[in-house]
Formats: C-alpha cells, sequence, structure tokens
C-alpha cells in the first residue's frame, strides 16, 4: 500500500495542528480529538503490521522523495523488523497516555498538542532511512518532551527538563559529527554525497574511521538508552514527568537507543562494534545490577520504576552486544516487552498519584484491600517486569541470558543476579503498597479503578500476556531483519565459531 | 590616465540607497512635521528598488570602476541579506522609536547611509574601497547607537562603539598600507597574484592587521569586549540592525580579503581563525551563561554565532563561502526576529530587559511566547529550525576541508550555548509568572516583521534546497 509510513507519521502532528486552532476551554473536545487522533495512527500502524512481510529481512513499505538536493539527503522512509515493532509499540502507548492525561487542567490543549506532535517525531526516527532526516526528528524530539516535563511535571521538574534536554543534545550532537563524517564517506565510495542509509550500509570503511564513528553514535544511543555512567538524567526525568510523559520516556524513549545500535552502531560499524564488545558489556552489566540495587532503596515508587529500566535496558545492551541471534532476538523483543510493562507501571503509579497525591511507599500499605482491581493488575504487572514465565518479561530475559550464555557465561551468571534482584525489590515494593494492615486513614478510602482507567490499562495487561504466551509472531518477524545484522557484524570475525553461536537452542 | 568609467548599472544599489537616504533627509529638514510613517515607507520604497537593482544584476556579474567594484555572486547575495535586514530594522524600529519619543527623521537616512556602506563593503574589491566602506557603515552606525540622546547608556554605547571603532578602523588601515608596501597594490585581485612572492614578513604583518581589524567588526574574540555593551546600550531595533547587518557585511569583506587577496597563503592563515574560531565559539558560549540581560545574552549568542561563520571560513573553499552566506541569511532573520520579540515585549516604554521580567509570560501570551521559543530554538540550532540546517552546511564544509577538529568544538559549543537560551524558555513557560506583569506590545509593523522572520526561520529549516542552491551558486567571487 502506498503512503501508509507517510500517513501514520504525519497524522498526529497534523492532527496537533488542528489542535492549535481549538478553542483553549473546551477540555473535552481537546481530549476527544486527541485520543481520535492517536487511534488513527494506531490504526494506519495496523496496517503496516498487517501489510508487513515476515520472510522480508530487507526495508519494506518504502517512500522515497527527493528532499534537499544539495546534501544528498532524501524523504526515505521504510520499515523493517526491528522498526516494525517499535512502530506498533509507539501507536500503542500514544492512545493509553492521552487517556491517562484525561485529568490534565493546565492548559491541555497545548498538553495534547505537545503530545501528538511527539509522536511524529518518534516514529520520524523509527521510519526515517536518511541519516539527516533521521537526526532531524531525533533532535525535534527532544522539544516537546522537554515541555512536557518542565511544564507539566512535578516539583523539580526544570531541573529534570533541562537536564534532559542538555543530556540528550550533547549526545545528538555528537551524533551529528559523525553523520556529517559518514556523508563524505559515501562520497569518496560513491561518488556523490548522500545520507541515504541503504547506501551508507554498503560501504566499506576503514576501520580507524570505524571507531571515531562508533564512539560519536555511541555518545548519543548510549545516552539515550541509557548506559551507566551515563543515566542520571533518567531518574530525574521520569520522575519528574507527568504519567504520560514517564510512560513515553521509560516505553519508547529509551528504546530509541536500542534502535540505535541495532539500526546504526552494528551494521555500519561492525568492526568497531565488535571491538567495543568488551567494554559495553561490562557497563551493560554493571547497569543491570546497579540498577536493580539503587531500586532496592527507592522510597519513591517512581523513582524505583525509573532505576528498575537502567537495569532492564541493560539485558537489551547485552542481548545487542552478544551479537548471537537469541540475544539480538531477546533484545529487541525486551525492548517492546519493557516498553509495555514499564508503560503499565508508570501509568498504575500515576493513577495512585491522583488518588493520594504522593508516591511515597511509606505512605501506603494494604492497599489490597482497599483497591482489589488496582493491586490485581499492579501484580501482573510487577511479575511481568521481573521476568515471570508466561508474561512478557520473561521471554526477552531469558533468550538474552542464552544467548549471552553461548558467548560467555560469567556475563549471563551477572545478568541473571539482575533478575533474582528485580524480584526482590518488585515484591518487596509491593509488599510494602499493597499488603499489611492499613494504617493510614487515607487509605481506607482510596477509589478502585474507574472506567477510563480499566480502558487504559487493560490493553496493556492484555499485550503483557500475549507476548507472555505467544512470542512467535513477535520473534519471526523480528527474526529476518536481525540476522541480517547478526551477519554483517560477525563476518570474517576471527575465532568465533559462528555454528557454536547459532546452535545454542540444540546444541549441549 | 584615461577618464574613469563608471559603470552605472552597477552601482546602481548603491545610488539607490544613498539617493534614497539623501531626500528622506531633505524632506525631514524642509518639512520637520511630516508623518514618520511616510519616512518609513519612503525607507522601504528605496530598498525595494535597491532589491530590484540588486535582483536584476544577477546575470551581469562583472568587476567594474577599474577593478575596485565587484559584482559576483557573494557581492549580490550578501547585499540581498543586506537589504532585507534593512527593511526589517524598518519594520520593527517603527513604533519603537515612536515609543522611546525618539522618532526623529534622521534616523532613516542614516539607517540607509549604513546599508549603503555594507553593501560598498561586500563588493569592494579593493582595499581602499573595503576601507572607504566600513566608514561610510560605521560612522552612520555611530550616531545610531547614540541616537537616544537623552539615555546614558546609549551615549556610553556610542562612545564606546566610536572609540573602539575608530581603533580597529586604525589596524584595518595600517594593514592596508603595509600590504600595499609589501604587494605595490591595493586591488583584492592584484594581491592575490603577487600574495606568494611578497616579503612574507611584511605580508604577516599586514594579515594579522586586516585580521585584528575584521575581527573588531564581526565580534570575534578576542576582540569582541566593545559587543556585549554597544548592543546592551544602543536603541534595540539598532541593535538588531547592527548584530544581523555589520556582521554579514564584515564577513562578506572578510572572505573576500582572506580567500581571494591572501587565498595564496591560506596555510598561513587558516591556524590563525582556527583559534580565533574556537576561542570564539568557547568565550561566546560560556560567557552567555552567566548573563542575566537579555540584549547581553544576545550579545554574547552573537560572538558565538561569528565563531560558527569563522568556521565556514577557515573552510577556504566553495563549500565554505556558500554555507557562510547561508548561516548569514539564517542568523540574520533568526537575531533580528529575536531582538524584534524584545521589542515586543515593552508595551509603555520599559522594554522587559532582565531575563526575570520573562518569568511566566507563556502563561498570558502563548502565541508571543511560542514566537520567541522558535527564534531561540533556531539560535541553539535545533532542527527542523533554519538555524540547525545553518549549522549543518557549515559544519558539512569544514567536515570537507577537513576541520573535523572545529567541528567537533562546534558541536560542543553548541550544547553549551543551547543552555541559555533554554534559560530564557525557562523563565518564559516554566516560571510563574509576576502577578503585575504588563501587557505586551505588539503592533502592525512589529508583527508584521515577526512574521516574515518566523516564517523564513521555519521555512529554511523544513525546506533549505532552495535557499543551499543560491548559496553554492553565489559563492563565487570573480575578480
Amino acid at each position: 500500500m502506498n503512503g501508509l509510513l507517510s500517513w501514520t507519521l504525519w497524522i498526529p502532528l497534523g492532527g496537533a495542528l488542528v489542535l492549535a486552532f481549538a478553542p483553549p476551554a473546551k477540555h473535552a473536545l481537546i481530549k476527544g480529538w486527541a485520543f481520535l487522533v492517536s487511534l488513527g495512527a494506531l490504526g494506519t500502524s495496523l496496517a503496516i503490521l498487517a501489510n508487513f512481510d515476515k520472510s522480508n529481512g530487507g526495508f519494506q513499505l518504502v517512500e522515497k522523495h527527493t528532499w534537499i538536493r544539495a546534501f544528498g539527503a532524501s524523504y526515505h522512509l521504510g520499515v523493517d523488523g526491528i522498526s516494525l515493532w517499535l512502530i506498533v509499540l509507539t501507536t500503542f502507548l500514544f492512545p493509553i497516555c492521552v487517556l491517562a492525561s484525561w485529568n490534565i487542567t493546565k492548559n491541555p490543549k497545548m498538553f495534547f498538542g505537545l503530545l501528538l506532535a511527539l509522536e511524529t517525531a518518534i516514529l520520524g526516527v523509527f521510519f526515517s532511512l536518511d541519516l539527516l532526516l533521521f537526526y532531524v526528528f531525533w533532535e525535534a524530539m527532544l522539544v516537546p518532551m522537554y515541555f512536557l516535563i518542565g511544564y507539566w511535571g512535578y516539583e523539580r521538574r526544570v531541573y529534570a527538563a533541562v537536564k534532559f534536554f542538555l543530556y540528550t543534545l550533547l549526545g545528538g550532537l555528537l551524533m551529528l559529527s559523525g553523520i556529517v563524517v559518514l556523508g563524505f564517506q559515501a562520497r569518496t565510495a560513491v561518488g556523490h554525497f548522500t545520507f541515504d542509509y541503504t547506501v551508507i550500509s554498503h560501504i566499506a570503511l576503514s576501520h580507524d574511521i570505524q571507531r571515531w564513528l562508533f564512539l560519536a553514535f555511541f555518545a548519543a544511543f548510549a545516552i539515550k538508552i541509557p548506559l551507566f555512567p551515563l543515566h542520571t538524567w533518567l531518574p530525574d526525568a521520569h520522575t519528574e514527568a507527568p504519567t504520560a510523559g514517564s510512560m513515553i520516556l521509560a516505553g519508547v524513549l529509551l528504546k530509541l537507543g536500542g534502535f540505535g545500535f541495532l539500526r546504526y552502531s552494528l551494521p555500519l560499524f561492525p568492526h568497531a562494534a565488535r571491538v567495543a564488545v568488551p567494554y559495553v558489556v561490562t557497563l551493560a552489566l554493571i547497569g543491570i545490577v546497579y540498577g536493580a540495587i539503587v531500586c532496592a532503596m527507592q522510597k519513591d515508587l517512581k523513582r524505583l520504576i525509573a532505576y528498575s529500566s537502567i537495569s532492564h535496558l541493560g539485558f537489551v545492551v547485552l542481548g545487542i552486544f552478544v551479537f548471537t541471534i537469541q540475544g539480538l532476538q531477546g533484545g529487541t523483543l525486551q525492548m517492546v516487552s519493557h516498553g509495555v510493562s514499564s508503560g503499565a507501571l508508570f501509568l498504575l503509579v500515576g493513577f495512585l498519584y491522583d488518588r493520594r497525591h504522593t508516591r511515597q511507599i511509606d505512605d501506603f500499605g494494604g492497599l489490597a484491600a482497599t483497591t482489589p482491581l488496582y493491586a490485581g493488575l499492579f501484580l501482573i504487572v510487577a511479575l511481568s517486569s521481573l521476568g515471570l514465565p508466561g508474561l512478557n518479561g520473561f521471554v526477552g530475559e531469558f533468550l538474552v541470558l542464552v544467548g549471552s550464555f553461548a558467548r560467555n557465561r560469567a556475563w549471563a551468571v551477572i545478568a541473571a543476579t539482575g533478575v533474582i534482584l528485580a524480584a526482590l525489590y518488585l515484591l518487596w515494593a509491593y509488599q510494602r503498597v499493597f499488603h499489611g494492615p492499613v494504617e493510614i486513614p487515607e487509605n481506607k478510602t482510596v477509589p478502585d479503578l474507574n472506567a477510563r482507567e480499566r480502558l487504559a490499562i487493560l490493553p496493556l495487561v492484555a499485550v503483557i500476556v500475549l507476548i507472555g504466551v505467544w512470542p512467535k509472531p513477535f520473534l519471526e518477524r523480528m527474526e529476518p531483519a536481525l540476522e541480517r545484522v547478526r551477519a554483517r557484524v560477525v563476518q570474517n570475525e576471527p575465532a568465533q565459531p559462528a555454528a557454536a553461536l547459532t546452535n545454542v537452542g540444540t546444541g549441549p | 590616465m584615461a577618464t574613469p568609467i563608471i559603470a552605472w548599472r552597477a552601482i546602481a544599489p548603491e545610488l539607490t540607497l544613498v539617493g534614497g537616504g539623501l531626500l528622506t533627509l531633505l524632506i525631514d529638514a524642509f518639512r520637520p512635521r511630516i508623518r514618520r510613517d511616510v519616512l518609513a515607507a519612503l525607507t522601504l520604497a528605496t530598498v525595494g528598488l535597491a532589491s530590484w537593482f540588486t535582483f536584476d544584476l544577477h546575470d551581469k556579474r562583472s568587476v567594474s570602476m577599474q577593478g575596485m567594484f565587484a559584482v559576483d555572486g557573494v557581492a549580490l547575495f550578501a547585499k540581498l541579506i543586506l537589504l532585507s535586514t534593512c527593511a526589517m530594522a524598518v519594520l520593527i524600529s517603527y513604533h519603537y522609536l515612536s515609543r522611546r519619543r525618539i522618532h526623529r527623521g534622521e534616523y532613516y537616512p542614516l539607517l540607509l547611509f549604513s546599508t549603503a556602506g555594507m553593501t560598498l563593503l561586500a563588493a569592494a574589491n579593493d582595499l581602499l574601497l573595503v576601507f572607504l566602506a566600513l566608514e561610510i557603515l560605521s560612522l552612520a552606525l555611530y550616531v545610531l547607537a547614540g541616537f537616544s540622546r537623552r539615555d546614558d547608556a546609549s551615549q556610553e554605547s556610542a562612545m564606546k562603539y566610536f572609540l573602539l571603532g575608530a581603533f580597529s578602523s586604525a589596524f584595518l588601515l595600517y594593514g592596508i598600507a603595509i600590504m600595499y608596501g609589501a604587494t605595490n597594490t591595493t586591488s583584492i585581485s592584484g594581491i592575490s597574484a603577487v600574495a606568494a612572492q611578497a616579503n612574507s614578513r611584511l605580508m604577516f604583518t599586514a594579515m594579522g592587521l586586516l585580521a585584528v581589524g575584521f575581527c573588531f567588526k564581526v565580534a570575534a574574540v578576542p576582540f569582541h569586549m566593545w559587543t556585549p555593551d554597544v548592543y546592551q546600550g544602543a536603541p534595540t531595533s539598532v541593535t538588531g540592525f547592527m548584530a544581523a547587518g555589520t556582521k554579514a557585511a564584515g564577513f562578506v569583506a572578510l572572505l573576500r580579503v582572506f580567500l581571494v587577496a591572501l587565498g595564496p597563503l591560506q596555510w598561513d592563515w587558516r591556524p590563525v581563525l582556527w583559534i580565533i574560531a574556537v576561542l570564539t565559539m568557547v568565550v561566546g558560549s560560556v560567557i552567555a551563561l552567566t548573563q542575566t540581560d537579555m540584549k547581553r545574552l544576545l550579545a554574547y549568542s552573537s560572538i558565538a554565532h561569528a565563531g560558527y561563520v569563522l568556521v565556514a571560513v577557515v573552510a577556504a573553499s566553495h563549500e565554505g563561502t556558500s554555507a557562510a552566506l547561508f548561516y548569514l541569511v539564517v542568523y540574520a532573520f533568526m537575531t533580528l526576529g529575536a531582538f524584534a520579540m524584545i521589542i515586543a515585549s515593552a508595551p509603555g516604554g520599559k522594554e522587559r530587559l532582565s531575563l526575570s521580567d520573562w518569568q511566566g509570560i507563556g502563561q498570558r501570551h502563548p502565541v508571543f511566547a511560542g514566537a520567541m521559543t522558535l527564534f531561540l530554538l533556531s539560535l541553539a540550532g535545533i532542527p527542523p529550525t533554519a538555524g540547525f540546517m545553518g549549522k549543518f552546511f557549515v559544519f558539512s564544509a569544514a567536515v570537507q576541508s577537513g576541520e573535523t577538529g572545529l567541528v567537533v568544538v562546534g558541536v560542543l559549543t553548541s550544547a553549551i550555548a543551547a543552555f541559555f537560551y533554554l534559560r530564557v524558555i525557562v523563565a518564559m513557560w516554566l516560571q510563574d509568572p509576576d502577578p503585575e506583569a504588563m501587557p505586551l506590545g505588539p503592533t502592525p509593523a512589529l508583527v508584521a516583521g515577526l512574521a516574515v522572520a518566523a516564517a523564513v526561520v521555519i521555512v529554511i529549516g523544513v525546506w533549505p534546497q532552495g535557499l543551499i542552491q543560491l548559496a553554492r551558486n553565489a559563492g563565487i567571487f570573480t575578480g
């Protein structure tokens, strides 16, 4: 089908522009329109899913038009098995974000306008097959997110917003210098200046240049994902952002880092990626364990979830950088799973905050008796986040562990402690919030979830179960594209028995 | 010596500007009570006519007046930037001057004379004409900077600008004299022909003095000290004009002198300008972090931007020249936009100059704050705004010339610079409004100017192809 990607990409921004002319006082109209627009983008992204050929590892539904001829930059969109599920995840989370933000009373027109603009920018990053276009969306994303945190966030919102902006901008700018250099490398190789991914991914770069460019791109992606020790923006931004902002940050924005590794760092700079493995894996393992330990000490529920992201995204980085197909699949699936689970967790904490205006774990206790439905759903989501078999978190983490075990047992063992610690901190927090006697009087009268909130959370829980029991449709669509990435990054890799890597599932 | 042939057609834009300026001056002298909007309209008409003459020259490139006056792509492109700057300045000045009760008739002729000096500078193909043009533009600007006679700050600004400007002119003139001593010519093409064989000690001295003179004009570090004081004290509309116009004209002359006349010696001057570019970017961005006055903040921002243009100069290539031209267009519109916003922020004569005056404007006037945010994001170089495309063009030209290190410095300082632009955005949107905040004072002319600037910033940010192509076609020196 023609133009499906463009429709998905521009529907949200179009909706936002229409919203600019809406009467500011008509809150219901604004919210309804934002919900409708985000559903529209979800619809077209499901059409992308339906039209996606699962046996094809290349780019599909490609659209290409000239944009800036002088720079060899084009409006080039496409989707492959890596971006497919992240796109669906994005469009799936946004309507839920709209529902989660139903109670926004501070300038809702601007809030929903920025939210929709953010959706376009994020989708643009996933769709772009042109590095300049990719970069434009990458940076454009900062502005709406900055305002969402800074204008609608909690107490320390300004600090968090500025920190988020500067961290991400710095990484992005270093990547920009890398992109410019790549453009010139392309000119040397193919004779004309171009930023077309499909051209650039075929040129051979010298090892020296690969190392520099890998570092430039790595700065952007490692900050985004975030990798220890570049993670310090994350707890602040996630904690201070409004519920919808935290959901998007944890659900989608962090994944841009992992996506960047898979789409750019590994295929474009395979040699440098191989050289970087021990360093990156070490940082990822530190992140997994450190994030989990820090989680256990948090008093603020939202901050706890924020730190758990650092730990979970460590698995993603580990899976990507072990270069086995299980690891890659696990890492990619873990991105989708974490997007759903952490989105759901932030949503649930947001509901609780709406009721009690506090996020301190100590302010709760015994909520299971007053809000049984809420407690039950929270338990499912928490279990999915800690990787209980049968729910989504397990599949990705298990694949990552299998994939890394084949490469280096010690890595798998250290990573596995992250899973154990996750059970510890999540169940402990759950116990303190929901079990025990109700000691604080306000907790006796907390109402359970209303219809809107159920409508928001139930789709997430459904997906959590779906991925947990039937991951095949997800994995099989990723596999051809990830196999290409793996083949490219391990090509000519000395002293790595490729057969042993790919047969882990069946071999001894 | 034969009677000089005057290429009337080639100098038609300058003649129009000077003629229009004299006409406005005379009308004001004989009819002092004439409505100011007649003078403003006359000025705009003059600029329009000059633009038409300039545009009409696009296929008649030449070097005339005994090699002194170049009509080439760079000159024409720069003239169009300068004329748009002048037109924008008229639009943003009109109500500002009335409000501050300094709406005197001579403002418009001075603006036109200064613009004429700038366009001459852009076309000057001889060091003597470079000096003359620089003086024409500066003299008018000295007066304009002190236009608010009862305001001590404005007087101080004019005095400072005059003293330091005269100082820098002296450097320049001394450099020209030594250059003449070394090469026996003041013609740009003549110097270029013999630069490599000339006495290198004299050449280097001359080169250094010329660099100092130009760096003063474009506000490059360490010759930037005057900028914050002068920008702060001068009437805001003049500051905007000065920031955009002087920079554009100064850089075009600098490009012509260094790339063409001293082109053969580029391996000698590139390291020097490399260091100046790095210093300018770093000092401009870092000192801006501590500013709390909007005009001073924009002054340091203009210093940092001079650094980015210098990156394109150091690239020393056709691509670099094109990138510099492109950047100057973008810079002119975004910086004039930002200064226009400062003017628009003041209803009763008192502008919101302190950062704290901008607190909470976004909550009361979202459209106004939105436009200011757009200009600030563009100055910070965030896509999809023109500022990003300008930076990208400059950086890619520098990488092409092998100056990747310079690009990395540029990139890092951009991140620093983003912080101080963000401070304004934070104040506007994320801080609570002052309960006694005054209303805004936008007027039709100002809104028109702002709309043009905002449209340029967005359109070039999303679809820069046309302007890039234009800049590439124009980025060629002849003569």
